[in-house]
């Protein structure tokens, strides 16, 4: 059993199997009908290695809508909730405003300082 | 696999040979380095059909020097497509050697590098996917010209050039 | 700026249909990714934690206005309306669907830009000097060797599946603005005792994982032999480059194992068979790409005219901004005016297109249609004349981008962290944003005085964390952001890297911890134009050691 995987997989607590989709890019939870959901709360949770690793052989297998599919942990609350981070910042996106063309907003203290 | 030469897909005349297979002297064979090496240069002149070596991507072509008249054919390896170190020997064979001979790319050879090993001096390829043999003369037209020359043959282009490719597809591409 | 001929135009357009027939090939199976990742990679497209990003080139940082404008376009059209300029002379788009990516690149071409060896272990997208052919002090415009360069790393057949990235940078002025000794291979022109302008080759610096200085290959290269020896250099790396780590397959782990005498003598043995063959730079090829750099023609003008000194006088604001962001020009009467992307409180090296194309209008106006973009991560207009520079101020003021900042602590050099970043290891927006609202008071930042602040989020050094002056560097411990603290690096033509002043800290600490070490300074400093990195180098990090702990 030559699976790069298979020694490794160790999990504590509960899992999903998370990916980018191909065409966009889009972040992507495999959910328990073997499909895709881009809603974290839809992804199937596993509980097991075993499990974990049959899901992921499986969405290996799936190139064509995923890309690079992994095991992330996450909190089962009871549906899934981003495990650390790093998951939290792909299921939530950056943790500040994104830059945009609404009027530059300068702090106050900005404004009208001058060099002594 | 299929094995392209001048361009086309082509049945391949040589005999790949393994570790202590005896080398027959009788059909075109392509030999291990260790072989080739347990060799004298004088011991192969009585050979008169075409004898290739297998040179793997770690070795130095200096290796080959004494054996460069008697071989018609070197095959630079590929284990992985990212591992282009054949593209070095491939060049400096051609350039530093002289050598005018068969220069094959094996291995994980796929459609996206071609361009790369014609320009670096391979005119032979056993590629891997039978689709990427079938668009190998498309492959090479995707540019119709190149910034920097690759070889003697593109010197008088000086930096900007267009196709041939030199020095070793000259023969089988036509002028675009 | 470089003028694109029909071969140049040709050329791009072919490797956008090039991608577009990969990407064809992707989407529909044919090619897995394994086999599609290095392609992409070299053409610039990575897949990050949210989407894909796509790395656009500014060869040698200059761009025209309407390349500014195309740039706006793709991000009001195929992303979400903001870019992000790197620390090489490029700009990156975060959320570009893979579908789209070949439109993109059409579309690109059609202003003369690409993304060809971005990324990828090829030879990268050349960089400069940011305020190159415009220095007082340097020899010649490298740009026109950025060019030269350029060309014959594009798509070269031998190079472009190296052990790993190899990354070019040169400079002609002895102040290293392009950061020259922490690249794989750093050029400075020089002149010799004979008078003659040739190349001083550095090999083998870099940071990252194992950060080392470049160590001194060549003393002085004749011009026309650049192309032979860059030749010798790679085709030695590729040969005898580790491929069995990623982390030892740089050039400078080869020279850090062989030394740099053995690869000397390596590639010069190369190079003594090809020196003078046809790799030899000739009068007519260097004359043919120097007729296509147009230069704008400077008006016979006067320093510091009266209408200047006025607005200076009478617009304290102005004077502040003129006193950090211009600086002289090799023309009478001309300043280069660095644009800060680092307003406080925003992603540092962040431009959205509203901005974009106001630089453009202002660079159409201000500075010949000339954009400049430096590794630090602000622009520049090359070629401002200084009795505009108060009308400019005044429209950069409107339009966001006149922060008084430049080279303040407040200025600081970026990745985009675990907020995008699929190696990251922890986030370095909202540290950086976090730091420079601790010092939006620019007169505070002002009586600090030049310090180059530089945050990366994982050891991979995107944010040149080891050669800021304060380096922070993100590090992750059981699920929890932690950050390493060096002090005293500099990226310059004395570069050096920084000391770890002690153990990492929590994220919540940081910017208390970053105020405390600058208070320490001022504490320390002899007199105030001692820069916060010569007291370093002084004192040690020792001193500063206390800051790592609250005072309570």
């Amino acid at each position: 059993m030559a699976h790069p995987h298979q020694q490794k997989l160790k999990i504590s607590g509960s899992v999903v199997i998370t990916a980018n989709r191909l065409a966009d890019g889009v972040v992507i939870h495999r959910t328990s009908e073997g499909q895709w959901s881009e809603n974290l709360a839809g992804a199937q949770i596993l509980l097991t290695a075993d499990e974990a690793l049959a899901a992921l052989k499986a969405a290996q297998a799936d190139g064509l809508i995923a890309v690079g599919p992994y095991v992330a942990r996450v909190e089962a609350t009871p549906t899934a909730k981003p495990g650390n981070l790093r998951e939290k910042i792909r299921t939530e996106g950056p943790t500040f405003p994104l830059p945009s063309d609404a009027p530059v907003a300068y702090l106050p203290n900005e404004v009208g300082k001058v060099a002594a | 696999m299929p094995y392209i030469k001048k361009g086309e897909i082509a049945d391949d005349p040589y005999v790949r040979l393994g570790g202590d297979e005896p080398v027959p002297t009788d059909v075109p064979v392509i030999v291990p380095l260790e072989w080739l090496l347990a060799q004298t240069p004088q011991s192969l002149e009585g050979r008169n059909v075409p004898l290739g070596v297998a040179l793997p991507n770690d070795k130095p072509e200096s290796l080959l020097e004494p054996y460069l008249p008697r071989l018609s054919l070197i095959a630079l390896d590929f284990p992985i497509y990212r591992d282009g170190r054949a593209f070095t020997q491939a060049r400096r064979l051609r350039e530093a050697y002289g050598f005018t001979g068969e220069i094959r790319a094996e291995g994980d050879v796929l459609r996206d590098q071609f361009l790369f090993m014609v320009r670096s001096g391979f005119d032979a390829f056993e590629v891997k996917k039978d689709k990427d043999a079938k668009a190998f003369a498309e492959a090479l037209q995707e540019f119709s010209g190149f910034y920097q020359p690759a070889g003697a043959g593109d010197a008088h282009f000086r930096f900007r050039f267009a196709p041939p490719f030199s020095p070793a597809m000259k023969e089988g591409e036509s002028d675009a | 700026m470089y003028v694109y001929d029909e071969f140049d135009r040709t050329f791009i357009a072919e490797r956008a249909a090039q991608f577009r027939d990969q990407v064809a090939r992707r989407l529909s199976g044919e090619v897995t990714e394994d086999e599609f990742k290095p392609l992409r990679l070299m053409n610039g497209v990575y897949l990050q934690l949210h989407a894909y990003m796509l790395r656009i080139a500014i060869p040698y940082g200059t761009l025209s206005s309407n390349q500014l404008r195309k740039i706006a376009e793709i991000g009001r059209v195929y992303d979400r309306g903001y870019g992000h300029f790197t620390t090489r002379q490029n700009i990156q788009f975060n959320w570009i669907k893979l579908s789209d990516m070949p439109d993109v690149l059409v579309s690109l071409a059609e202003a003369g830009l690409h993304a060809i060896q971005t990324s990828g272990n090829c030879i990268r997208n050349i960089t400069t000097d940011q305020w190159a052919g415009v220095a007082p002090d340097e020899i010649e415009d490298p740009r026109f060797w950025a060019e030269v360069l350029r060309q014959w790393s594009s798509l070269h057949p031998e190079f472009t599946f190296l052990p790993r990235k190899f990354k070019i940078a040169i400079t002609a002025a002895p102040h290293d603005r392009a950061a020259i000794k922490v690249h794989d291979v750093g050029l400075r022109l020089v002149r010799n005792d004979a008078g003659e302008v040739g190349f001083q080759v550095l090999v083998g610096g870099g940071l990252g994982r194992s950060p080392f200085i470049g160590k001194l290959l060549r003393d002085f290269l004749p011009k026309e032999h650049l192309i032979s020896y860059l030749e010798a250099i790679l085709r030695t790396y590729n040969a005898h480059g580790r491929r069995d780590n990623i982390y030892k397959a740089r050039i400078k782990i080869l020279v850090h194992e062989i030394g740099v005498e053995k690869l000397k003598a390596d590639v010069e043995k190369e190079w003594e068979r090809i020196r003078d063959g046809y790799l030899k730079l000739d009068d007519a090829f260097l004359a043919d790409i120097r007729s296509r750099f147009i230069y704008p023609a400077y008006e016979t003008l006067e320093d510091e005219p009266e209408g200047l000194k006025r607005a200076l006088a009478a617009d304290a604001r102005f004077a502040t901004w003129h006193r950090n962001s211009v600086a002289p020009h090799k023309a009478p009467g001309y300043g280069i005016v660095t644009v800060s992307l680092k307003p406080i409180g925003k992603p540092p090296g962040d431009a959205t297109s509203g901005q974009l194309d106001a630089l453009a209008d202002l660079a159409d106006t201000y500075s010949a249609g000339e954009i400049r973009v430096g590794h630090e991560q602000n622009l520049v207009l090359p070629h401002v004349r200084q009795q505009d520079l108060y009308a400019l101020w005044q429209k950069l003021d409107a339009a966001g981008l006149a922060t008084p900042n430049v080279n303040l602590i407040s200025d600081s050099i970026t990745c985009p962290g675990l907020d995008y970043c699929s190696l990251a290891n922890a986030r370095s927006i909202p540290i950086a944003t976090a730091i420079a609202e601790r010092f939006a008071d620019h007169d505070k930042a002002r009586s600090v005085g030049r310090l180059h602040l530089n945050i990366s989020g994982c050891i991979n050094a995107c944010g040149h964390h080891h050669v800021g002056h304060i380096g922070i560097l993100g590090v992750e411990k059981n699920d929890r952001e932690f950050y390493q603290i060096t002090l005293g690096g500099k990226a310059d033509e004395d570069a050096r890297f920084g000391d770890l002043l002690g153990p990492a800290i929590p994220y919540e600490e940081v910017v208390d911890t970053i105020e405390r070490i600058v208070n320490r300074y001022l504490d320390l400093r002899q007199s105030e134009t001692e820069l916060f990195v010569d007291t370093v180098k002084r004192l040690g990090v020792e001193p500063f050691k206390e800051a790592l702990h609250a005072v309570h």
